[in-house]
């Protein structure tokens, strides 16, 4: 078992003839996701990487019947083309996309809601379940097939996440980046819940950031709903107030979403804190064997 | 991105929000014919920079005389502002904006924001305005109303009432207020706000509302649609490194440590100033070198980080994903020999490759430390900055 995909996962990827799709789109196919097509409008009717490319994605839809969706393109055009993906019923939807105007993201959200489907990022890595499907721009060799859920805000410090619970031989179950922007497609709690019926996940590590009150809405969850162990990092413990750090949603606004707030709400909520990012394993194991 | 309050104003009456008579002057002898143009006997003068609390810190005075405007002008223009805001250095004032005096009666406070909770934008109305809204939040709670508004059906007459209630406005005042709500939203969204601020929203003697401030930040993902707003920038109110940092496509970010910071992608930079002060340092800047860490962007990225010559170190610490840890290594001593890096530098890769890495960099005749571990590169930068 894993969460939101697994090999049999049937992948259509938004902007698939651009650089950025077509580098990460063969390491996926070579991963073993299966990828059953791509989408750019102009260019329906040729074929890219061995795979049909489709005009809109009701062709797609009609002729792959994909199930998931992975977009990779410019954000001026990340809001049509998520409500293409949408409309056309795709369950689950991954916008790796970083610069989507928030505004932009608000009506997008409301509507995925509505039709009830799962919108993860964007500005995202992606997800990943080691050892069966790849949708996103992570780098697949230090992934380990394992017990270790991962959920975080961020690209490179997932990875430091993953390396950490693959040295120590936990591997992952399943990966998750749900993206550093102000309004995400999915939450901390969105996912903490999936991990939490995954019988395959023995633990989850989520990773945090300054900005919102994500992580403390995250806490209050998890000490009523979730039994597995759950071990967090936060980053931006130095970060000065009033500054983006780099994500847009990373900025201490008003006194409200600091390092320190988040720590000692997550550890009143009996989660696992590393007070170092290089101690995110050392962490995961503590937690596991207490 | 943030705008001047003459901006903002500017973007008011636009939507036809009541502000004041006013004009812009860049010279000090222009705020005679300002004063003049306006009309009246009284006006007020206030500097132009991105910060609060200017009227505490002198930046803001009341005038009667257009002799008086320019002295105010010329004690300002050319010179840098310090609130409580702002840092030691304070914000240059490059603008001075003059107003016909307003006769207030109350003082209130409106506000919008994208709220992340509601996932929609919130106004925030307060009859306490002209003060801190985080202490009325504090203090006296029920006197706030957060009235978060449909991204698809926007602002209704209904929730200016109920606004209209708490700001305890009289049925003329919330019949003026009702359209001022829905055009306030209409800018919201067409201009790509993401804070909008109004303190104080003053009703003036006469019992009318009018609009006494004007705090807009824009969105900067949505700047690339707002061609009008993108011209209102104004490099000379932030720190120099971080708009050259900008406009390379880099996200840099002063704070006063001496270990300068090279990362890839913004959550590991944080993670990494972090790790420098939790082995007792302190990092001179946050800075996001991006998923590609190019010879080109890391040569660019060193010479902003050395631009600031508190730097006595340079900690770079790359995750090679989908990039090569050698091909990353030998980038990164490329631009050391072309920006003639002359102070220590630690790196670590980690990722694809990262033990060819190690070995291309341990070889050069560079003065580099390569650790592979994270906390010994973070250690052996803190004992170095010593």
């Amino acid at each position: 078992m894993s969460i939101l995909v697994n090999k049999d996962t049937r992948v259509i990827v938004q902007g698939f003839t651009g650089s950025q799709a077509t580098l990460h789109s063969e390491q996926a196919i070579e991963y073993g996701t299966n990828i059953v097509g791509g989408i750019t409008p102009g260019k329906g009717g040729q074929t890219h990487l061995g795979k049909p490319v489709f005009d809109t994605m009701d062709e797609a839809v009609k002729s792959v019947q994909p199930n998931a969706s992975l977009i990779f393109v410019p954000a001026p055009f990340c809001k049509d083309s998520i409500l293409e993906a949408a409309e056309s019923g795709i369950e689950l939807i991954v916008c790796i996309t970083e610069g989507v105007p928030t505004l932009d993201m608000l009506d997008v959200k409301k509507r995925v809601d509505e039709l009830g489907l799962t919108l993860i990022g964007p500005n995202c890595p992606g997800l990943i379940t080691p050892g069966e499907a790849k949708l996103g721009i992570m780098p697949a060799s230090i992934h380990m097939q394992g017990s270790i859920g991962i959920i975080s805000r961020s690209g490179t410090l997932t990875y430091e996440a993953v390396k950490q619970t693959t040295e120590l031989g936990f591997g992952q179950s399943s990966c998750v980046g749900i993206g550093g922007d102000p309004i995400p497609g999915s939450s901390f709690i969105d996912i903490l819940e999936l991990f939490e019926n995954d019988p395959q996940t023995e633990a989850i590590v989520m990773v945090g950031e300054i900005g919102g009150t994500a992580e403390e809405d995250a806490a209050e969850f998890i000490k009523y709903n979730v039994s597995k162990p759950v071990i967090s990092y936060i980053a931006g413990q130095t970060a000065p107030a009033g500054k983006r750090m780099g994500h847009a949603g990373a900025i201490i606004a008003g006194g409200k979403g600091t390092a320190a707030d988040k720590i000692s709400k997550l550890k009143e909520c009996g989660v696992y804190v590393a007070d170092n990012l290089t101690e995110i394993g050392s962490t995961v194991a503590k937690a596991i064997n207490k | 991105m943030n705008l001047h309050e003459f901006q903002g104003k500017e973007l008011f009456a636009q939507y036809g929000l009541p502000v004041s008579n006013s004009k812009v002057i860049y010279e000090a002898e222009d705020a005679q014919k300002a004063c003049r143009d306006i009309g009246g006997s009284k006006w007020v003068v206030k500097a132009q920079v991105h910060a609060g609390g200017r009227g505490k810190a002198g930046g803001v005075q009341l005038v009667d005389t257009p002799e008086d405007a320019i002295s105010f002008a010329k004690k300002w223009l050319g010179k840098r502002l310090v609130t409580y805001q702002t840092d030691e250095k304070g914000q240059l004032v490059n603008s001075v904006l003059i107003e016909e005096c307003t006769d207030i009666a109350e003082e209130l406070y409106l506000s919008a924001v994208v709220d992340r909770d509601s996932q929609r934008v919130v106004f925030i109305g307060s009859s306490e305005g002209g003060v801190n809204i985080e202490e009325v939040a504090k203090n006296s709670p029920e006197k706030i109303i957060y009235e978060p508004i449909d991204p698809l059906c926007g602002a209704q007459g209904f929730q200016a009432r109920k606004i209209a209630k708490v700001l305890k406005l009289n049925n003329e005042q919330t019949k003026q207020f009702t359209p001022m709500l829905k055009n306030l939203m209409k800018l919201f969204i067409e201009k790509d706000l993401s804070l909008l601020e109004i303190n104080p929203l003053v009703i003036t003697s006469g019992g009318l509302l009018h609009c006494l401030d004007a705090k807009i930040n824009i969105d900067s993902n949505a700047i690339y649609r707002q061609p009008e707003i993108a011209e209102m920038h104004d490099p000379s109110q932030e720190d120099p490194r971080e708009s050259e940092a900008a406009k390379n496509d880099l996200s840099y970010v002063s704070l006063d440590g001496n270990i300068g910071c090279m990362v890839n992608g913004a959550g590991l930079a944080m993670g990494t100033m972090d790790t420098i002060k939790y082995f007792g340092g302190n990092p001179a800047n946050f800075l996001d070198v991006g998923g590609t860490a190019t010879q080109e962007r890391v040569s660019k990225a060193f010479k902003i980080i050395l631009d600031d010559p508190e730097v006595k170190v340079v900690l770079v610490n790359i995750f090679g994903g989908i990039v090569r840890c050698d091909l990353i290594a030998e980038g990164v001593l490329a631009a050391i020999e072309e920006v003639g890096v002359e102070i220590p530098v630690v790196v670590r890769l980690e990722g694809n490759n990262a033990d060819l890495g190690a070995e291309i960099l341990s070889k050069a005749n560079i003065k580099i430390e390569s650790i592979n571990n994270l906390g010994d590169a973070a250690k052996k930068a803190v004992e170095l900055a010593k």
